[in-house]
């Protein structure tokens, strides 16, 4: 066992006592990220303030053989921050600089603890903001969206995290300082950018993130369209992609979604709605008002018993409400529940749906829907009550018998919130023992002793020294090996 | 016999990579066999052919005995268009492709493959609307240099299942595998489009990005001082937006692109370079004295330089002002004195990995950034 006490002194040297936190009772704030079942107190806690710090701690736990996990804002849903016991938790959260808005550029640079919204706000007087909006952007951490390559409602016309950081600087997992791209596009060589972001923690730590700003449009419209089944708003979802639309947001909300959400808010959805979509367009005036009158004539075609159109700000606000306080909302229908999120096929939508209802009826639980519908990005909500006996393994039950219909469907077990602790178990359902191994070359050459954030994304990690291809022969029959 | 004598044939007088001659040459027909045929092939050196359109790109290889080519893994394995997606072979030329009303985004020379695009990774105009391969592609299929196939992303465009490789390969230029398949996200084809020309200088371009009218590409010409805008869209919003945009540039507005859009601005023996700059700095380049061509809306840029005193020159204001620039093709005398790559950051990294995925650095030895 490392000596985690001379390690604790080391950090405090170099931090400051105040920035080292070994109190348990401290410690225990940060036993969880935002998937509260998984509990791990770390051994300890540092709070850097700078680029610098995180080096020095990183290179101290190296030093050390200690392993550390990074954390933002701890609002991740695959137990991506979840602690190590016998390691350091680094959080970034003290790191909140802007460090520069640059319009003439496109771009700013922001240290990893600002929080999104934060963004699209210091950009907004100059008339720009910051695309990937998380349902979570009022509290998580562009660190954080960068290692979860977070995307959000807006992510169908304008693309992940990862299509909007140009930039890095990071602490590779030696304890090196990188930078990594830029304010301008395309570095030579490998995009180590474009590997980094969605790597979960176990790339390094990035200490100041360079992002890519969108102009705001020149319009918005939004509607709010209410269907008597899911099929119907599932072919509305549909035929507004194959008529060549690209809305900016196509959301999608089901019957149960919809009752909590209006116990909660009181959204004033259309009462009877099997489902409701909300569809958002953006971009240039003239070309929103074509488009909004196609959008509304496909969703009459398909069934909308009614629509409303959002007359002023107020009144879209009012329609996101209900759509983005769902997950919260359902905590008054249900003591428990669990956030999945799996991606189909857009078009098996109605087919997938069908399906979770039957599963859920079969095991006597009730799942909402409330998805990214435009990407196909579900996010079934299992609800549950732990306090009556095997509701909750029925639940976990329920839950991955629905990542498995997204593999059947061709999907994938994540659209945004990321492997995790949570579902390193289902990557060998996804991927083959080849493409998991081959993930892990990166995993070596970044980091070969396998301290940054351990034991997530990957069931049984690599040992990075080994040889790869060594067993060519036993994968080839019969074919000269020279 | 083995799989390399049954595969392979010897090489002809055209069969060269940047005038470094092959040995043997090899076309297999699917990813299985030319996984079968990578694996025999160990300890040879080995580059991957597309449509040869950019082969004379980077410098060229420090061994070579194995140039394999892909055109015999052509054609398109599904296009889903409900699900606005397409698997296509590597091999696959780009001008080939039938998606009805969708479009795979990429602007492509004729010939172009679309493993040898995806391995490039360079852009074209329309890239500020629909980004590079590395934001199209999806999902991907590589022989590794050991002969393991290996996958990663899938077939949906939200995906997070663990790293995203199809990101490490796109503009790898070979060094990394030999990719046999691709996923890309479609996008539907517009219904109208226009093109707003004015000689305009590059310092409209803020103005034009204000204006609000979302072009898809905003380029640049330094030898006929030209500024075209490309609009896209609804039959009615591409009349609207182009008729504010031709006022505010003073403009003509037509229907076809200038004779220079999308085309290389060197000949075909010069020193062609890749130029990108933060959006603040491209005026500063096409005032620099060079043939500069591109866009204006990405930073993303190419020039065609005089000799190696322009490339220094220009790679000079490039990276002072946060930029790069790369030299992508040269005559044979220059590019042996030339360091075609220029300085790049995190190339320790870059090693690292290199050595992971191809220990023997038998896949394009020496193409790539430092000597990779
Ligand atoms: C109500 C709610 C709604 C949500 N909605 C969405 C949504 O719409 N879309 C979506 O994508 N996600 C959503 N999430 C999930 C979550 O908000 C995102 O994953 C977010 O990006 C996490 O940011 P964070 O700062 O909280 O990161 P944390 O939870 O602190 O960490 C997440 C992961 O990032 C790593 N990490 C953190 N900082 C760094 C850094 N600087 N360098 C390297 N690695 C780092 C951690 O090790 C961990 O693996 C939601 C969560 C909640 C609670
Ligand atoms: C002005 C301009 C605009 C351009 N616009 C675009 C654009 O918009 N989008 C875009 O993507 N490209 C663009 N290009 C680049 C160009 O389209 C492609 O790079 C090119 O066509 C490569 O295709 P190819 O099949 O001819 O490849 P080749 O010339 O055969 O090969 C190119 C490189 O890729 C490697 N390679 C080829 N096939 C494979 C494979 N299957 N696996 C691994 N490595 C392989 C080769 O070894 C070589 O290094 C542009 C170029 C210029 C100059």
């Amino acid at each position: 066992m490392a000596d985690i006490d001379a390690l604790i002194r080391r950090l405090r040297s170099e931090l400051g006592a105040e920035q080292v936190i070994t109190d348990r009772q401290e410690l225990r704030t940060y036993e969880c990220d935002g998937l509260a079942h998984y509990k791990v107190v770390p051994a300890v806690v540092a709070l850097p303030h700078t680029a610098t710090q995180v080096a020095a701690v990183v290179k101290a736990c190296v030093a050390a053989g200690v392993p550390y996990v990074a954390r933002g804002s701890g609002t991740g849903l695959s137990g991506g921050a979840l602690p190590h016991a016998e390691g350091v938790l680094i959080v970034t959260a003290q790191m909140r600089r802007i460090v520069e808005v640059a319009p003439a550029d496109e771009r700013a640079v922001v240290e990893p603890g600002v929080i999104n919204l934060q963004v699209t706000k210091a950009s907004a007087p100059h008339g720009y903001y910051y695309a990937p909006d998380p349902s979570s952007q009022q509290i998580c951490s562009i660190g954080g969206n960068v290692a979860e390559n977070s995307g959000g409602a807006h992510c169908l016309k304008y693309g992940f995290t990862t299509n909007h950081v140009t930039g890095l600087q990071i602490v590779a997992p030696d304890g090196d300082l990188v930078r990594l791209g830029g304010r301008a596009l395309d570095p030579p060589g490998y995009d180590l950018v474009g590997a980094f972001v969605g790597s979960e923690g176990t790339l390094g730590i990035a200490t100041e993130v360079t992002v890519k700003l969108t102009r705001l449009p020149e319009s918005v419209r939004t509607l709010l369209a209410a269907f008597g089944s899911i099929d119907r708003a599932g072919a509305a979802t549909s035929a507004i992609i194959g008529a060549g639309v690209v809305p900016a947001a196509i959301e999608m909300m089901d019957a149960l979604a919809i009752e909590a959400a209006e116990a909660a808010v009181a959204c004033g959805y259309p009462p009877g709605a099997a489902a409701v979509l909300i569809v958002e367009l953006d971009g240039p005036a003239a070309e929103v008002e074509a488009q909004f009158e196609q959008v509304t004539g496909l969703c009459e075609a398909n069934g909308a018993f009614e629509i409303r159109t959002a007359a002023d700000e107020a009144e879209r606000a009012l329609f996101w409400k209900g759509r983005k306080s769902a997950f919260a909302a359902v905590g008054r229908i249900s003591p428990d529940y669990i956030v999945q999120d799996g991606v189909i096929p857009r078009t098996a939508l109605p087919e997938v749906l069908r399906r979770i209802s039957e599963v859920a009826e079969a095991h006597g639980v009730r799942v909402a829907n409330v998805f990214h519908a435009g990407d196909g990005n579900l996010h079934p909500l299992v609800l549950f009550d732990a306090r009556n006996a095997g509701e909750a393994d029925r639940a976990e039950t329920v839950s991955g018998a629905i990542i498995d219909l997204c593999i059947e469907y061709g999907g994938s077990i994540t659209g945004e919130h990321g492997v995790g602790m949570d579902k390193s178990k289902y990557m060998p359902r996804m991927f083959g023992p080849d493409d998991l191994e081959t993930m892990q070359l990166v995993r070596c050459a970044f980091d070969p002793l396998t301290l940054s954030n351990p034991g997530k994304i990957f069931p049984t990690p690599r040992l990075c020294g080994e040889k790869p291809g060594s067993d060519l022969r036993e994968r080839f029959p019969g074919v000269e090996v020279f | 016999m083995g799989v390399l004598d049954e595969l392979t044939r010897p090489a002809k007088d055209d069969d060269h990579v940047g005038g470094a001659p092959a040995r043997l040459v090899a076309a297999p027909g699917s990813t299985e066999e030319a996984a079968a045929l990578v694996a025999a092939a160990q300890g040879l050196a080995v580059v991957v052919r597309g449509g040869g359109t950019k082969l004379h790109w980077g410098p060229a290889p420090r061994e070579l005995d194995l140039i394999v080519d892909t055109s015999r893994m052509a054609g398109m394995v599904e296009h889903a268009a409900g699900d606005l997606i397409t698997v296509l072979k590597a091999g696959t030329p780009l001008d080939d492709l039938e998606l009805g009303g969708q479009q795979l985004a990429l602007d492509h020379p004729p010939g172009a493959t679309v493993g040898g695009t995806v391995a490039t990774g360079a852009s074209g105009p329309r890239r500020l609307h629909y980004g590079t391969a590395r934001d199209l592609l999806i999902g991907i299929t590589v022989v590794r240099p050991d002969g393991t196939i290996t996958r990663a992303g899938g077939k949906v465009v939200k995906n997070v299942a663990g790293y995203d490789l199809g990101k490490l390969y796109t503009g790898s230029y070979g060094t990394l595998g030999l990719i046999t398949e691709c996923v890309f996200r479609l996008h539907p084809r517009p219904a109208a489009h226009a093109y707003v020309r004015s000689t305009a200088p590059a310092q409209a371009v803020p103005s034009i990005l204000a204006a609000r009218v979302a072009p898809t590409a905003i380029e640049v010409d330094s030898a006929t001082g030209e500024l075209a805008v490309l609009i896209e869209g609804t039959a009615e919003g591409v009349r609207e937006r182009s008729a504010l945009l031709g006022k505010l540039l003073a403009g003509e507005i037509t229907d076809a692109a200038p004779a220079w859009w999308g085309l290389p601005p060197w000949d075909a023996d010069g020193i062609g370079m890749k130029l990108s700059v933060p959006l603040s700095k491209v005026p500063a380049l096409l005032d620099a004295g060079a043939t500069v061509r591109g866009s204006a809306g990405t930073g993303v840029l190419y020039a065609a330089a005089s000799g190696i005193t322009e490339v220094e020159r220009l790679r000079a204001l490039c990276v002072r002002g946060g930029g790069h620039a790369v030299v992508l093709t040269a005559p044979s005398p220059v590019r042996d004195i030339l360091d075609m790559w220029g300085p790049v950051p995190g190339l320790a990294l870059m090693r690292r990995i290199k050595d992971q995925f191809d220990p023997a650095h038998r896949f394009a030895p020496g193409r790539f950034v430092g000597g990779i």
